[in-house]
């Protein structure tokens, strides 16, 4: 309760909260807002040369080059890329911190195996996992989530690792330790929160990149598939157009970095509830 | 320090051999055969068992994969199928071009990324706080072909500072090298803000303020230096991941990197390529890491290896 | 030839027979030093293993051939050969060699040269990809099982002398004799090379190979003893590989590209067709190619002839045109327009989605059925994939599309019972040579539908394979009119089972910098893509 309290304290963090609900909305009530299907391949969608048609009354964001209208298409596509953004990432983010964690404040083999393991994953060929479970599988957006959890966690665990080994020499901790704190109590009271600034730079920079990310593992075919929107593939699907159409790269990429945004300012405003070497500072 | 070196370097080997099995048992379960792809639809079956009888790939699994480990422990990476030379020649002409722009695409991302974080952190809080995180998120959440081709079209078409395309001098190196910077600098901007601002809030470094110790002292004694841990980890990760080949920047501006050979390789199914790109770039991972994990309590003196 | 159009959208072009000429006001100028671009890297130069569209020009104009094409047509005629002899009964092949060639190692290209490069070619330790099209000559079965390491079927009485014993009499072997698998290679350079001639070919054609950086580029320099007069006209040809085709076309409109390989994206078509000097850049040529969907007549319901049937009335193709921003034109056949055996007069099934409803009702899908659409992964294609799927929707099918990389379509479509529908785009069939039997076997006829095999809609009919067998069996050259008659038949029959529908047929466009003279089809090439034996600079 405090944290909703302080939360709504900040004007930035409301305005940031405001936005992300926005897009939950918008994505959730997308039947009831799109003027067109984001399917259909309109005959008017298209000059007769056959070009995709700018922003205008018809189509308020333009179409793309099938014809179908982008305005439609975003509003559909935010469901799966919140998906990504949010649960993939957010559980990469997740494993990323524990594995870290675990790594960095263990000692003796099983730290160092943890981070073998890691190191082993962060060469492990995505890609080509990607395209052998594509020819294996039905695909669908839980198949892509699953890859970008998998594969997303490692370069946070490396981070976190680093991190956590610096924070466990430290003099506060050596103290608690000496003075006979529990494992438990040394790390969610104050490693945790340490790691708080870390967590959220990728759990809110990886939303932008995830986003992107899923179009490219969609297109190998693990992902959704045509015509399904997302954020990720209207984009990927149309950057050569990026001159002759630039709504169908501008719009998409906007949508993205405000989203991204967004989480970022929430994100900000909850470190400082929760940091404890910050609190009642700006 | 002597012992450390040497068990990372075997457990090294042991992470390479686990990524080549992996991706040999990867390659084995892609339903497309090489010997097809190889011959073409006008060949017969027969041409087809042929081809696959000389590639070796009627053979059991476990037999192919001893087969090439045998091969790579005499430094032979295979010839390639569909071009018919030795994979270690393709890698090796390839490899300069993608070293050159590693370290020139790190190099741009520290340069842009440290300088941003470094004043955000000090204006911590204020419009230029704000402002460069936004520009941090724009960096990363553009779409890399976008960037690259933004910037030839401005910098090499119109303006005509620098080359189109190529590789061989300075000039070339310029917009690859900056697009991989601007992709990548919001990440070490991030980075370095959050570890900054960590220390600039401890105990110390408000005890140094109150000894007088000047704002430029404390940022570069204090408070830089303990950004410098996540900033190596961060640089670790990018090795490894810039020697997998920058695919779509490489493709933008023909700079002959590996990601081109890897991409078409797996177009081609052309398995030795494949092999031998995923352990060369596994390579890279490792050894960066290590040596992340190595410099780390040298510039950290209280993280003790362990 | 299925890597030659897997690696890009579009294949060689066939102007069969279209006039050499356009009368342009420029003539051919000799000398001049060109810059020509592409994304892939060159594979290999090696003629027994080259088999993609990049490549295959490349060792067209480095190697010789006993037959070859005159430039931009798809007539075959003697190139290495002098003469040559065919004994009635259509099994004796008599070829004199031209004299004075020399292979560019400076040594005389002997008889014996054409019989080791062919055996080298269908021997299986070689790894070729072209082995099978000699199966006509004796003694093919005993190299390809290993218990032979010569073609007794080839002799050479005298070093000018090369004569063919075929063991079935084979229409096409001409054409077979000018394809690329067919280039004369000397044994020692291929043994010098130790494994790797194909980066360090020798040959007698009208370049030399100078110089290859790997990744980046490869020098062609013009062969000063080449045996055609005043062939090549170029003296210098630089490819610069790995070059992406929005930025290519960028350098060859600021003058830093002569020829822009892989043509002009989609995303650009429009701007440089409307732009001023569109008409002096854009080369456009109608080529040999067919668009298609497989309808797998092994799997339910398209098992269903009026399945089959009613989805060819219901894909809208105009349409799909425009997408192509009219690169395409409507098809209604197997073969495209300019082969030999195109029936003018055949309409195919006509755009209808009432009665295509009609049909599926007929055949007890009156509410449509679910099933699954496979394509590439390229622009365009899984855009056409998704105007199909609308089609396919007005008619109550529910298709899903799965784009996918090349290798997996290719291996779904060679699986039993694995793929429903496949939209052919971008690994669409282009001939071998410019004859309409190389359009059948493999992707029509029963041979082609085993497991792995190109025969995506699993069609096989035995009539069918027997008239093919009949018609390929008439190699008397007096014949050729009935043989291509007999041909036609067959794919206008093919039609009443529906097994594919027929979509589209794609044009190539090539960009070249208006310095670039010569007609269009010496830049779509009926047999070579670029002839870069026959293109030269303007003065």
């Amino acid at each position: 309760m405090r944290v909703l309290k302080e939360l709504s304290r900040q004007p930035a963090a409301l305005f940031g909260l405001a936005i992300v609900l926005a897009v939950v909305i918008l994505a959730l009530a997308a039947p009831l807002i799109a003027p067109y299907s984001p399917d259909e391949q309109m005959f008017d969608g298209l000059t007769l040369e056959g070009a995709p048609i700018g922003p205008g009354a018809q189509f308020w964001l333009g179409t793309d080059t099938l014809g179908r209208d982008l305005f439609s298409r975003l509003l559909y596509g935010a469901r799966t890329s919140l998906v990504i953004g949010i649960v993939a990432n957010g559980v990469a983010v997740a494993i990323g911190l524990a594995i870290g964690i675990a790594g960095g404040y263990l000692r003796g083999l099983s730290g160092n195996l943890i981070m073998r393991f890691t190191d082993l994953m962060m060469a492990f060929p995505a890609l080509l996992l990607a395209i052998v479970l594509a020819a294996l599988l039905k695909p669908s957006l839980w198949i892509v989530a699953l890859v970008i959890a998998l594969v997303n966690w490692v370069q946070v665990a490396r981070i976190v690792y680093t991190e956590t080994r610096g924070l466990s020499e430290r003099d506060f901790i050596l103290a608690e330790r000496a003075l006979g704190a529990g494992h438990g109590r040394i790390l969610f009271l104050h490693i945790l929160p340490h790691l708080m600034p870390t967590a959220i730079v990728w759990g809110t920079l990886g939303i932008a990149t995830t986003v992107l990310l899923e179009a490219t593992l969609s297109f190998l075919g693990i992902g959704v598939q045509p015509p399904q929107p997302s954020w990720g593939n209207i984009i990927f699907e149309s950057q050569s157009y990026f001159q002759a159409a630039p709504w169908l790269v501008f719009f998409p990429g906007a949508v993205i970095l405000l989203t991204a945004l967004a989480f970022n300012l929430v994100g900000d405003a909850l470190r400082d509830i929760l940091d404890p070497t910050q609190r009642g500072r700006g | 320090m002597l012992a450390v070196l040497a068990r990372r370097l075997v457990q090294s080997v042991l992470i390479l051999l686990g990524v080549a099995a992996i991706t040999f048992v990867l390659l084995y379960a892609l339903p497309a055969d090489p010997a097809r792809m190889i011959a073409g639809r006008s060949a017969t079956a027969a041409t087809v068992a042929n081809i696959r009888h000389e590639l070796g790939l009627d053979q059991p699994l476990l037999q192919q994969f001893g087969t090439y480990l045998s091969h790579l422990l005499e430094g032979n990476l295979g010839r390639s199928y569909a071009q018919k030379t030795e994979v270690a020649t393709l890698i090796a002409a390839r490899l300069p071009a993608t070293l050159t722009l590693m370290v020139a695409g790190i190099f741009m991302e520290l340069v842009i990324g440290i300088t941003l974080g470094v004043i955000a952190a000090v204006a911590r809080g204020g419009a230029v706080d704000r402002l460069i995180m936004m520009t941090a998120f724009v960096g990363v959440s553009a779409p890399q072909f976008i960037v690259a081709l933004f910037l030839l079209y401005v910098f090499a078409a119109t303006l005509g500072w620098f080359p189109m395309s190529g590789f061989g001098t300075a000039a070339h190196l310029v917009l690859p090298a900056t697009t991989l910077g601007i992709l990548g600098a919001g990440w070490y901007a991030r980075i370095v803000r959050s570890a900054m601002i960590d220390v600039l809030n401890q105990d110390y470094i408000r005890t140094a303020r109150a000894k007088g110790l000047s704002g430029a002292r404390i940022i570069l004694r204090h408070a830089l230096p303990n950004a410098i841990l996540p900033v190596i980890a961060m640089i670790g990760i990018d090795i490894g991941q810039f020697m997998g080949g920058v695919v779509v920047v490489e493709a933008v501006y023909g700079w002959p990197g590996i990601g081109q050979l890897a991409w078409q390789a797996i177009q081609q199914v052309d398995i030795p390529i494949i092999m031998g790109v995923t352990l060369t770039s596994a390579l890279a991972i490792v050894i960066g890491n290590l040596a992340a994990d190595l410099i780390a309590p040298a510039v950290d003196p209280r993280i003790r290896s362990h | 030839m299925f890597k030659r159009l897997a690696l890009a959208t579009t294949a060689i072009a066939m102007l069969a027979l279209a006039p050499m000429a356009a009368a342009r006001a420029d003539t051919p100028a000799q000398g001049g030093d060109i810059v020509v671009t592409y994304k892939d890297d060159i594979t290999t130069l090696d003629p027994a293993i080259g088999y993609d569209w990049v490549n295959w020009s490349m060792i067209k104009s480095l190697f010789s051939r006993l037959m070859d094409y005159d430039p931009g047509t798809a007539k075959v005629v003697p190139s290495l050969a002098e003469s040559f002899e065919v004994s009635p009964d259509g099994l004796t092949y008599t070829f004199k060699l031209r004299k004075g060639v020399k292979f560019s190692n400076g040594r005389a290209l002997v008889a014996g040269d054409v019989k080791y490069s062919i055996e080298r070619a269908v021997n299986p330790k070689t790894q070729g990809p072209g082995a099978g099209f000699f199966g006509a000559i004796k003694g093919f079965d005993e190299l390809t099982a290993g218990k032979a390491e010569v073609l007794s079927g080839i002799e050479t009485p005298d070093d000018g002398t090369v004569v063919f014993h075929l063991s079935r009499p084979d229409a096409t072997f001409l054409h077979v004799l000018a394809i690329n698998f067919a280039s004369v290679v000397p044994k020692e350079a291929v043994e010098a090379a130790g494994g790797d001639f194909g980066k360090k070919p020798v040959g007698s054609g009208a370049f030399i190979l100078k110089d290859w950086t790997i990744g980046q580029q490869l020098v062609f320099e013009r062969n000063p003893d080449y045996y055609l007069k005043d062939v090549p006209h170029i003296d210098k040809v630089t490819v610069e590989v790995g070059q992406e085709p929005l930025v290519a076309l960028l350098r060859l409109q600021k003058g830093e590209v002569d020829i822009a390989g892989d043509g002009i994206p989609p995303a650009k078509f429009l701007e440089v067709k409307n732009s001023p000097d569109g008409a002096q850049i854009i080369v456009d040529g109608e080529q040999l190619h067919t668009g298609y969907i497989t309808l797998n007549t092994k799997v339910k319901p398209f098992d269903n002839l009026k399945v089959r049937q009613a989805v060819n009335m219901a894909i809208n193709k105009e349409r799909i045109t425009r997408i192509l921003n009219g690169r395409a034109t409507p098809a209604n056949q197997v073969l495209p327009p300019l082969m030999p055996g195109y029936d003018k007069a055949f309409t195919g099934y006509a755009y209808d989605v009432e009665k295509a409803k009609a049909l599926l009702a007929e055949a007890g899908f009156a509410d449509g059925f679910e099933t699954v659409l496979y394509s590439t992964n390229t622009d365009p294609q899984p855009r056409i994939a998704q105007a199909i799927q609308q089609d396919l929707a007005a008619i109550g099918i529910k298709a899903e599309v799965r784009a996918l990389a090349q290798a997996n379509v290719i291996a779904a479509g060679g699986t039993e019972g694995e793929a429903p529908m496949i939209w052919s785009g971008g690994m669409a069939w282009i001939a071998d040579f410019p004859d309409p039997s190389n359009f059948y076997g493999p992707i029509l006829g029963c041979a082609g539908a085993v497991q792995g095999g190109w025969n995506w809609s699993w069609y096989c009919n035995k009539d069918l394979d027997a008239r093919a067998i009949a018609a390929d069996s008439m190699s008397d050259p007096a014949k050729a009119a009935e043989r291509q008659a007999a041909w036609g038949k067959v794919f206008t029959d093919i039609m009443a089972d529906a097994p594919w529908v027929p979509v589209i047929n794609e044009r190539r466009v090539v960009a070249k910098s208006p310095r670039m003279g010569g007609p269009d089809n010496i830049y779509i090439d009926p047999t070579r893509v670029i002839n870069y034996d026959a293109i030269y600079v303007k003065q």
